[in-house]
Order: structure tokens, then sequence, then C-alpha cells
């Protein structure tokens, strides 16, 4: 796993920002005054997070409930060890996978090791981007599963700083 | 505030921006401005609409997505066998513990799946035994190896 180093200039701006950007026409100025350092630092230094991978992007975070994206569906599979890292990314890249990851295996009990999250306003539609994925994986794939989640039963946040 | 599976009904102009705006904010000294504008909005206006999808519910937030392993901590998806009578009130205990960021009931015998997110890599495994004392469940964790993507793009 990377890690960066941040100072506490940086660690300032991530308290500062991590709930969201000021909606005022000079954010980064707002950011600026709160941490103490002049607006073109809080860009340079918010550009060095971003090219770093620290922060993965800017912009809005949709709720795909309010969306009517009401079904979200876990497909799990179990993809051959040697072909899940060339067939991963293909999965991930499909427009409607919103997470996509390699996780272990927990035999007897669970044998799959790819996850991708589909979500879809009918579970019509969900069960048609899982035959999707399920056609891309072709004669790799030894078997597979769909949990839809039933009830949110906690949802919080994750804070970084402070 | 409506109930979070409401879906708010989004006009033409509410769902252009949704969907262009997530990711690739720009980094300069007027940044709704310089959105509006390729928008074919007026900067007020864009930041009257982004309070209101923020205020509707229809944006969680509107800013800097971090990536927490990157700050040295460390998350897991988890999942847990949970007997129907006992489901509620293993969910309370969950809800009471600060390393539990999302929990979701799933339609599987594997029925609670959630995420565990520690400031280091062994709270996870800490935080993994103070469940299972807790609640005399097994949990099953579940790291991600490899993230093959994650856009969270979302078409409103």
């Amino acid at each position: 796993m990377t890690r960066t180093t941040l100072d506490a200039v940086d660690r300032a701006i991530v308290a500062a920002t991590q709930s969201g950007l000021p909606l005022t026409p000079t954010p980064y100025a707002d950011v600026a005054v709160t941490v103490g350092v002049t607006e073109a630092e809080v860009i340079a230094r918010l550009a060095r997070l971003l090219e770093a991978g620290i922060v993965r992007r800017i912009g809005a975070v949709p709720n795909h409930y309010r969306l009517g994206l009401a079904h979200n569906g876990m497909t799990v599979w179990d993809v051959e060890d040697g072909e899940v890292d060339r067939l991963g990314p293909l999965v991930g890249a499909l427009d409607f996978v919103t997470h996509c990851y390699r996780r272990p295996r927990a035999l007897p009990d669970w044998p799959y090791n790819l996850f991708a999250m589909v979500h879809g306003r009918s579970r019509d539609e969900v069960e048609a981007k899982r035959g999707e994925i399920e056609t891309l994986l072709g004669p790799s794939l030894r078997a597979s599963d769909i949990l839809y989640s039933t009830r949110i039963l906690k949802k919080t946040g994750l804070r970084i700083v402070g | 505030m409506r109930p979070a599976a409401t879906p708010v009904v989004l006009d033409e102009i509410d769902r252009r921006i949704v969907n262009s705006l997530q990711g690739g904010f720009p980094l300069v000294p007027r940044p709704y401005a310089a959105v509006a504008e390729t928008l074919g909005l007026g900067e007020d206006e864009l930041l009257a609409r982004l309070r209101a999808l923020l205020a509707s519910g229809v944006l969680s937030r509107f800013g800097p997505m971090y990536d927490a392993e990157k700050f040295g901590g460390a998350v897991s998806l988890a999942a847990m066998r949970v007997p129907a009578e006992r489901f509620d009130a293993v969910a309370a205990i969950l809800m009471d513990m600060p390393e539990i960021a999302h929990n979701y009931e799933r339609d599987h015998p594997l029925d609670m799946w959630f995420v565990i997110a520690t400031e280091t890599p062994a709270g996870i495994e800490a935080t993994r035994r103070a469940i299972e004392a807790r609640t005399d469940l097994e949990v099953l964790l579940f790291p991600k190896e490899r993230e093959y993507f994650i856009g969270m793009r979302v078409e409103a």
C-alpha cells in the first residue's frame, strides 16, 4: 500500500474539506483562510494530493437512492486465479459497475474472489447487468451469486482527519 | 427529511450538473464559474442548484473524495451469518461501534455485510475480535486485494 507523508498543512486542508468544499465563488480562497495559507498554496497542494491518489477525485457524490437507483446488487464471482487480474479491469470498465475488487475467498462458505457492485432502477435491470458480466467472464467463470441489500443498517461517512 | 429511498425528480439542468460534475472539478480560483460556463449557466445559478441538490440529498456531498487508506488507515469489507432472531440486537452492537462505517442487510446466509475502517491496519483485526467477543459470531474479513475500479459514477 502506498503511504504518502502529509504535513500539518495538508492535514488541515483535509480537515477543512472532507465534508465538502465551500459553495462560494472562491472555495479554495475560503479554505485558505481557514487553514492560514494562500489560495495558491491550497490549489497546489490539492493538485499534488490528486496526483498522488490521496484525493481520488473532486466533484459531486450522488446518492443512488435519491436518483431512483434503489436496487443495489453485490455481484460476486468465482473466477480462475490465473484470469481474474485480466478480467477484473474489464468488469470494472463497464459503465454500470461502481466498485470492482478482487478479494480473498473464505472457503468453504465463500468461493467468490471478484466483487462488482451494480445499481439499477429495478431488480430486472440489475439482473440484466449481471448477465452482461457473466457473458464477459465467459469460460473463466466457475460460479456466481448476487446479494441484494434489503436494508441499510448504518451509513456514516468515513472521517479521515480530526 | 424524506426517507433516503424516495427518488427526487431532477430537471434537465440538474441532470447535467449531476452527470458532468462527478469528477474533474477545476483547481482554479473561480471553479464554479468555470464549470457554469461549460454548462451554459451562471455561476450563481450553479451554486444555487448545488445547494438545492445537497439539501434534497441527491448529492451526499460536493468536494474532494479522499482515499482513507492512503492516510495510513485501513478498510475492510466484512460479513457475518447472523441468526434472524438476533439480527436487530447484533445490528445495534455494530451501530454503536465507531469503527463500523456502513452496514447492510443482504439476502444471503451471510446476511450482514459491513465496512470496518480503522486508523491503523492492526485495528481491523482488533475490531474483528471485538465483534466476535461481543456477538459470539464468526466475522469473515474480505479486505480488497486489488482494486479494478472505483469510479462511483452514476447516470442521473
